[in-house]
């Protein structure tokens, strides 16, 4: 089939093919976009047939990956065109070029307007696709009534209807707030009882955006769905054209499904007995058939269907027989189904009960692991992670152990990542613990993160009876001929700490480690010669009587390094050396580290917080939301023989105790000691993985208590102002009864310029925030997460909200039970423009101890800001016009943090005021502007100028200006604050000494791949 | 849904892109570099799905052709599959069995009827016969509009003779 009679088109395209190498085409290219261009500079003798041919030609190119950075408006202006032919390229081409954020569009706006209100049938067609297709949210705002008034229309013929409502689709997608929830509950209840399958497809995606966002609303479309499916399963009324390879709309079927497991249950019994009933036919009812397109369909509906049983809950039966039903895909040949198979029985592991019969299958899903296909083996792998327990880790773990050798390298950093939680989860004894680590440490050393050898080390510290076994097994390591220097670094320090246990073995006296170590130094990079100068200092320490021979050697290699360029290598050089002269003291100074901090693993905290970070609005995850506290117990399930969850890092003792016998020794413990405020009742050591790398490591524990407080309290002043005095002195109360897990105060500041994280972590709970704002409207939901196996008692949240702002909290639960995560969304309604902050007085109870917490919310000023460009025509103008106080106001402002101007400009991008470049020719100034959003002045626009001084950057002087006195004044002010301290920026100068010794984080290392790896979970 | 449809012979070359997502001319460059490598490299038993950057790609092979389309970790796999099969189908049915020479010389023809089936990258049509129908009317429409356009200018040509 010829190209319709576009000769130019078609020559064009075979000369292209017709090109010998990449360079040739390039050329070809060259010069077709060179004439396009000369054609399009006059544009006036261009026949309508031309302006088509030169844009589908530009539409080529694009495709062929070249950039067409011109004749966009020539694209967009055959869309106004009053001709069908014109007009469709218009569209098409549009539509392809651009994307939502292109300005050109905005052109089309009113174009794309007239033909969705025009009479003719086709033009509606081309622009609600268009819409559909790349609309955003201008598009949303302008258009989304008279789309609705389409898909509403009983004039419109359904080739219309259909497109109206998908194009609201994206509009809702872009924009939730152009659907009115009241007016479109009854709407969508009727357009599922149309006739027209076409009509029905497409309203059913809307109805899937519309309860994805909010089912509550539309239950009355809840029956309407069940009947649509059984219409489709029995078959009735179903035309001919809307069946594929004999099922009817297997789209349509799925579609509906999928629209279902947005409610969350089915009331009704004679409704919910109609879905099982169909259910169950489809269910019982799909064979294994010849044909591959129906065998796909069929399956798409049945495993669309078996999701839709998980949602339900049915009954046990029903679970066993989907179960049933999966062991039968994970071993089938097909590959597709093989997939699918292994992918929802990973889903299936969220519901309770059916573990069991999953695990039976233990053996087929490692076979998958071997697979050919790695979209199989990853499946397969997500699975076993998943099924993963006490009862059959030790099988699991040396399956994916030895899976590592052969895996791409590709998935070896996940797969790493993963065994280590597991091990650390279910390792059934400690001593096997240690073990894989090490195997994995020296099979995959370059995809060990350190997270995980820091882990090795802190398990190791906190359990005595492990230390000589751990010493032995680093010292065995050594003896292979060529190790990984994660394994260097790592037994390095074990046998720094804990050699001396070993010193009757043959091979292992203090001269005979030390040279076993050394060997590895000439290969080893300087990030670990400083563990290695540790060591060292400690064997000297451990060696008694003092041996001359090894101390001159060890003193060589102090003295040998005081001059490196390195300065921590050379700090620890010349602070050992002098050390280690001092004979007794130095047993006190390089005396064992104490145990850690009991505390969550900061592997299975990263796993769990890129969970957390991708939940969205998707069926599938809700679900897994609502089962949430299911999905932990699984995990985290105690086996009966009573093994302590290790990733709880107690002194737990090798043979283990039942839980409840630890949890009351502990309080023994803590009683005895007479520290009944004190929950913790090991004193907070400073971190010992932030110390590995620090020089003063030997400091003692008291120094670093009274420090971290000191650092916390300087963090909360350094940003304070006065009006937050008020939560100021308690934070400092607070410190005395239990640590908070890394400083509320960056937190805090952290949070005020993004809208979800951590407000708040102390052992027992974690308080997140997630914010939504909009306008002078704010949503903000607290997170309340126990993180304990006991529930958290008397939990109180009182608002103390300044006058600016109006809030209200819902209720929160008195009892928060373990392992459960509580959401109490805040509504919040800014008022008048002030930079007063909303206090959240937070109190508990867990066993005995009464915590009380006071935490600024973060409904700060700029949540009220909306960024908004401004262009030199509008910006003028209304600076003259706000000539001077109270509604412009200047200040001079002194000993503000020095900063290139860039940076000063993604300082303020950062709260919402967008510099416009180019308004102000000076280059040392900076323009800003952004809207402010109140009940009292509604949006106002706000301008900024500030003028900096090349040559003394601690000082500016400051113009803000705004149509509301108090705004002026206070975004003014909230500017200052900014500028003159950076809260976060300031901490992390810190000086290197003292070590910082914040209790949980562990140093973050220059690029963290640990980060980067828990990405992947 | 459905982010991306791409169209990559078994040498590389586009034959079709269409991006239901924001994507910028860089990323849609990258994206299509990243995913060509990843498909075209695979072996022909395995399955048809491609885990990539938290997205699953659904691919399909028809002769030198793959079909690609990109969609949410959670979709329906097999359901987008059948999609792709579907386009194929009514591709097959206006072409009179189709081949990649009538792709790439009417590459246009196939954004039309890719955009009478999927919308905002959902479905929007199940039957092949409506769909057909559709094309049909539109080419019409067409070819009215030119043979009105060469009788005006038979018109006009008379007239000033």
């Amino acid at each position: 089939m010829a190209l319709s009679g576009m000769r130019g088109l078609s020559v064009f395209i075979s000369d292209v093919r017709n090109c010998q190498n990449k360079e040739q085409e390039r050329l070809r290219v060259d010069k077709e976009l060179g004439n396009i261009r000369t054609r399009f500079k006059n544009e006036k003798g261009l026949t309508p047939y031309e302006k088509k041919k030169y844009v589908w030609k530009m539409l080529y190119i694009h495709m062929l990956g070249y950039d067409v950075n011109f004749g966009h408006m020539e694209a967009v202006s055959l869309i106004s065109a009053p001709k069908y032919p014109e007009k469709q390229v218009g569209y098409i081409v549009t539509s392809c070029l651009l994307n939502e954020n292109h300005d050109f569009l905005r052109l089309a706006i009113n174009a794309v307007r007239n033909d969705i209100v025009g009479r003719n049938e086709t033009f509606q067609c081309l622009a609600l696709t268009l819409v559909g297709n790349i609309g955003g949210r201008e598009f949303a705002e302008s258009l989304a009534p008279d789309v609705q008034k389409l898909l509403i229309s009983s004039s419109c013929r359904p080739l219309v209807r259909k497109k109206a409502a998908l194009c609201l689709v994206r509009l809702f997608r872009k924009n939730p707030d152009v659907m009115n929830v009241d007016s479109w509950s009854d709407r969508m209840a009727q357009l599922l009882d149309e006739r027209d399958l076409g009509v029905v497809t497409s309203s059913m995606s809307l109805l899937v955006a519309l309860v994805s966002n909010n089912h509550e609303e539309y239950w009355s479309c809840l029956p309407k769905c069940v009947k649509v499916l059984e219409r489709l399963a029995r078959n009735q009324d179903v035309p001919q054209e809307y069946t594929y390879y004999g099922i009817p709309s297997p789209w349509l079927q799925v579609k509906t499904m999928r629209a279902l497991q947005y409610f969350s249950t089915i009331e009704d019994p004679d409704t919910r007995r109609s879905l099982f009933e169909v259910l169950q036919r489809i269910l019982m009812g799909t064979d294994v058939v010849k044909n591959v397109n129906k065998n796909n369909a069929s399956h798409a509906v049945l495993f669309e269907a078996l999701a839709l049983v998980m949602h339900l809950d049915a009954e046990k039966e029903m679970m066993s027989q989907c179960v049933a039903l999966l062991g039968k895909f994970i071993s089938v040949r097909e590959p597709n189904i093989r997939y699918l198979g292994l992918e929802n029985m990973t889903r299936m592991l969220m519901v309770t009960d059916v573990q069991d019969i999953i695990k039976r299958h233990q053996a087929q899903i490692i076979t998958s692991l071997k697979d050919p296909d790695i979209s199989i083996r990853r499946r397969a792998l997500d699975l076993l992670y998943g099924m993963c327990d006490v009862s059959n880790a030790k099988d699991i773990v040396e399956e994916l152990l030895q899976y590592l050798s052969t895996a791409e390298f590709a998935m070896r950093e996940e797969l790493s990542l993963k065994i280590a939680i597991l091990v650390e989860k279910f390792a059934p004894d400690l001593s096997w613990y240690v073990d894989v680590i090490l195997q994995l440490i020296d099979k995959a050393g370059d995809f060990v993160s350190d997270d995980i050898w820091f882990r090795v080390v802190q398990f190791v510290t906190n359990n005595e009876d492990l230390q000589p076994y751990a010493a032995l097994k680093a010292r065995e390591y050594l003896d292979k001929p060529a190790i990984h220097e994660t394994m260097v670094k790592v037994s390095a320090y074990i046998l720094g700490e804990y050699s001396h246990l070993l010193a009757r073995r043959p091979g292992c006296s203090p001269k005979e480690i030390f040279s076993v170590i050394h060997e590895k130094l000439p290969t080893v990079t300087t990030s670990t010669i400083p563990i290695l100068l540790s060591t060292y200092a400690k064997i000297l320490m451990h060696t008694q009587p003092p041996d001359p021979e090894l101390q001159n050697q060890i003193w060589a290699i102090f003295r040998k390094y005081e001059g490196c360029i390195d300065v921590e290598i050379q700090q620890r050089a010349v602070e050992y050396f002098e050390l280690s002269k001092k004979g007794a003291a130095l047993m006190d100074i390089l005396a064992e580290m104490p145990k850690f901090p009991e505390r969550q693993s900061s592997l299975i905290k990263k796993a769990e917080d890129t969970e957390a970070d991708t939940a969205d609005q998707s069926a599938i995850k809700l679900r897994a939301q609502q089962q949430n506290s299911n999905a932990l117990v699984v995990t985290d399930q105690r086996p009966a023989n009573g093994t302590p969850p290790v990733s709880q890092l107690g002194s737990v003792k090798v043979p283990s105790i039942s839980n409840v016998d630890r949890d009351s020794a502990d309080q023994r413990e803590a009683q005895s000691n007479g520290t009944l405020t004190v929950v913790d009742p090991q004193p907070p050591s400073p971190d010992l993985l932030g110390d590995l790398l620090s020089p003063l490591a030997i400091e003692g524990p008291q120094l670093a208590e009274n420090q971290s407080d000191h650092n916390l309290g300087a963090g909360v002043k350094g940003a304070a102002v006065a009006e937050e005095a008020l939560a100021l002195a308690p934070i400092e109360d607070q410190m005395n009864t239990v640590q908070p897990i890394g400083s509320i105060a960056e937190r805090f500041h952290a949070l005020c310029l993004k809208d979800s994280g951590v407000l708040y972590e102390d052992p027992y709970i974690q308080i997140g925030t997630k914010a939504e704002w909009r306008a002078h409207h704010g949503r903000l939901v607290l997170f309340l997460g126990n993180k304990n196996t006991s529930p958290l008692t008397s939990v109180q949240a009182i608002l103390l909200s300044p006058s600016h702002l109006r809030t209200e909290l819902s209720l929160v639960p008195e009892t928060i039970p373990p392992r459960a995560q509580v959401q109490c969304p805040l509504e919040v309604v800014n008022l008048r423009p002030s930079r007063d902050v909303t206090v959240l007085d937070f109190s508990y109870k867990f066993g005995t101890h009464l915590v009380n917490v006071k935490l600024r919310l973060p409904a700060v000023l700029n949540k009220f800001l909306q960024p908004i460009s401004v262009s030199a025509e509008e910006f003028f103008p209304q600076w003259r016009s706000l000539s001077g106080p109270p509604l412009k106001l200047q200040e001079v402002v002194r000993g503000v943090r020095p900063m290139p101007l860039l940076e000063m400009g993604n300082l303020f991008n950062s709260f919402q005021l967008i510099v416009c470049p180019g308004l102000d020719p000076n280059t040392n100034n900076l323009v800003a502007s952004t809207t402010f959003y109140s009940e009292s002045t509604r949006a106002m626009l706000c301008l900024v100028r500030i003028e900096t001084d090349s040559a003394d950057r601690t000082q500016l002087r400051m113009t803000v200006a705004s149509g509301d006195p108090a705004l002026t004044f206070e975004l003014k002010e909230f500017i200052k604050e900014q500028l003159v301290s950076i809260p976060t920026a300031s901490r992390a100068a810190a000086p290197p000494i003292p070590p910082q010794p914040q209790p949980t984080s562990p140093p973050p290392p220059a690029s963290d791949p640990g980060a980067l790896l828990a990405g992947l979970l | 849904m459905i982010h991306f449809v791409l169209l990559i012979s078994r040498q590389g070359k586009v034959r079709l892109t269409k991006w239901y997502s924001p994507y910028t001319q860089k990323e849609r460059t990258k994206v299509i570099r990243e995913l060509s490598g990843m498909i075209l490299s695979r072996g022909p038993k395995l399955c048809n799905f491609v885990e990539w950057r938290g997205y699953k790609v659904v691919y399909k092979r028809y002769a030198s052709l793959y079909f690609c389309m990109c969609i949410d970790q959670e979709d329906n796999e097999l359901e987008v599959l059948e999609i792709i099969h579907h386009y194929v189908e009514i591709l097959d049915r206006y072409f009179g069995s189709v081949c990649e020479l009538d792709l790439i010389f009417n590459f246009h023809k196939a954004y039309y009827v890719l955009d009478e089936l999927l919308i905002a990258g959902e479905l929007q049509e199940s039957s092949k016969k409506t769909v057909a129908r559709l094309i049909a009317a539109q080419d019409s429409l067409v070819e009215a509009a030119k043979e009105e356009a060469s009788s005006i200018s038979n018109i006009i040509a008379q007239a000033t003779k």
